[in-house]
């Protein structure tokens, strides 16, 4: 299969997936979409606890006020039934307004926090918010092997 | 641990990372390579339309004939009873009429659109708490993916269906989180279509035999449709009206979930106690959810390096511009979030082994932060850290062939595509 090709090309040119750390979603306050704050004990030497529980804390607060039934919701409800759900080929609702912020917060933490300390982080819309996925890649503190083609193959990969 | 010029380096190393792009390691080489969408590579039994953004049951033919019957039906009444009891009553009667119509295929329409998938359950659960009142979720072999709560596999679509309602015969497709509002919505402008219909059908004869004494055997057709379709759909409306004030699904309501009858400790852990409560919350429905967001909806636990990321999909972008994405917005109704519970089990080369390993898993594991199947397929190098499972399952020799992580990941990526629902 091609992409087998394409994923050996990927190992030998890009810093490597050592492994993906995933945080659940917390069900205990029912479906509403909250992820779990536990810490996993995989990223213990990767990153300091206290950033990751914030950063989770404030997806967590995110997602409740995109959730939250309120005025603004009550009245797309309505404009939608009223118009057969015409409608949203023209607005954007609120949800998906703050799912735009949620990518914006994430993009910039990955780019202040996670990634400097070789970590990233994927948006939960984009694993079906069923996941918060964290991948871990490969400590090359020390310098690691041919830190040159690394880069070169960087760049063109940007 | 980190020199300057180490650091430095890494930050250059990192880089690559874009944290902009959902797939984080393209090579220039794959952005040539047209990309496919995930319903391309998974159908299930399910059958796509207009790129991806109609999903339908197998059976389609179902569909076309539920709206050739509402099409012949409202076609008889309109041509032989609209234009006496425009004359003789008001010609709002076939305005209305036609307004009515136009809105039960809207509907239908955007019923079909949505459509929800799922997959089959094996034995394997795992215990969570919602709201005081402990759910089981089961584990699906076909999807690999624990269903979260409220999800069901169809046998029809084989697929796992997020908030699975039930299988819709007549619409052709599954009734779950994404079309359930367009359904309810359907059947309340079907029922007063119906209504509408029956009772000017009625009148029309009654008039008409005032007049005449004529009674046209015409008349009969739509009358006798009507006469049957408006107790069952009337009959349906208001079940589902009873199901969404006390934010239940009917697979919920026929199995007797949260019956009293099961025990004097079950309740509903998602109803709100009050029914305007139940009826606005309506879970998270008020999000509609482009298809881009859910055809790249993936759970890739079993992969180390981003080879998932070849069957991560095309969406609105590629696709030319806003308006197709906005179209789509129409078309997919409210969003999917209900995540999966759980990502696949671990893995080796043979997916037998992979299944019996983790037979072997306790309960009580799961209901911790769960990367326990995740970690399991890291080098030997991770797996020391904090992996509670204790089983070795070291067949990493297998782990790096990329075609059974291929076939791994497509498994996986395939149940999670359904479940959030195309």
């Amino acid at each position: 299969m091609a992409t087998e090709f394409h994923n050996l090309q990927e190992l030998r040119h890009s810093p490597s997936l050592v492994t993906k750390v995933f945080i659940q979603r917390d069900y205990s306050e029912g479906t509403m979409c909250r992820f779990q704050a536990k810490f996993p004990s995989e990223l213990d030497n990767r990153i300091e606890r206290t950033l990751l529980e914030e950063t989770v804390k404030t997806l967590n607060s995110y997602y409740a006020e995109a959730e939250k039934i309120g005025g603004q919701s009550y009245l797309e409800g309505c404009l939608a039934c009223a118009t057969a759900y015409i409608i949203f080929l023209c607005m954007e609702t609120r949800y998906e307004k703050v799912l735009r912020k949620i990518s914006g917060f994430i993009q910039e933490q990955n780019e202040k926090i996670y990634a400097p300390r070789g970590l990233l982080l994927t948006d939960p819309i984009e694993r079906g918010m069923r996941v918060l996925e964290i991948s871990v890649f490969e400590d090359r503190g020390s310098g690691g092997s041919s830190p040159s083609s690394t880069m070169s193959s960087g760049s063109s990969a940007r | 641990m980190h020199l300057g010029v180490s650091e430095s380096m890494r930050e250059c190393e990192y880089s690559q990372i874009s944290t902009r792009s959902s797939t984080p390691m393209e090579t220039p080489y794959k952005k040539r390579t047209p990309k496919k969408r995930k319903w391309e590579i998974f159908p299930g039994r399910n059958k796509f339309y207009c790129d991806g953004r109609v999903m339908m049951a197998k059976q389609t033919g179902v569909f076309y004939l539920t709206l050739i019957l509402i099409l012949v039906t409202c076609g008889l009444f309109f041509t032989f009873d609209c234009p006496f009891l425009a004359q003789q009553l008001t010609p709002v009667i076939p305005v209305s009429f036609l307004f009515d119509l136009y809105v039960s295929l809207l509907y239908f329409l955007q019923d079909v659109a949505n459509g929800g998938t799922g997959y089959r359950p094996p034995p394997r659960t795992k215990e969570v708490v919602i709201n005081g009142q402990t759910v089981k979720l089961k584990y699906c072999f076909t999807c690999k993916i624990f269903r979260p709560p409220r999800a069901s596999h169809c046998s029809l679509c084989d697929n796992c269906v997020e908030r699975f309602d039930h299988h819709c015969p007549w619409v052709g497709n599954c009734v779950g989180r994404r079309n359930y509002r367009f359904f309810y919505m359907f059947i309340l402008s079907l029922s007063f279509l119906t209504i509408f219909i029956f009772a000017f059908v009625i009148t029309h004869i009654i008039l008409r035999s005032h007049q005449n004494g004529f009674l046209s055997a015409l008349k009969d057709s739509p009358l006798v449709v009507c006469f049957f379709s408006v107790w069952s759909i009337v009959g349906l409306s208001g079940f589902h009206t009873y199901l969404i004030s006390s934010n239940q699904t009917t697979n919920e309501d026929i199995k007797g979930s949260w019956s009293s009858k099961r025990g004097k400790d079950n309740y509903n852990p998602y109803s709100y106690g009050n029914i305007f409560t139940n009826c606005c919350a309506c879970d998270q429905d008020q999000c509609i959810q482009s298809t881009k967001f859910v055809l790249q909806a993936a759970a890739t636990p079993l992969l180390q390096h981003q080879s998932s990321e070849p069957v991560i999909l095309t969406t609105s972008p590629e696709n030319g511009g806003t308006l197709p994405g906005r179209a789509s917005l129409a078309l997919t109704g409210p969003c999917t979030s209900l995540p999966l519970g759980q990502p696949t089990p671990p893995t080796s080369t043979s997916s037998l082994s992979c299944h019996e390993a983790a037979d072997k898993l306790p309960e009580s594991v799961f209901q911790h932060h769960f990367l326990t199947p995740e970690e399991v397929p890291s080098p030997p190098g991770m797996l020391h850290c904090g992996s509670p499972m204790g089983h070795s399952h070291t067949t990493q020799a297998g782990f790096y062939d990329p075609a059974s992580q291929d076939s791994l990941h497509e498994d996986s990526v395939r149940g999670l595509v359904k479940l959030s629902s195309v």
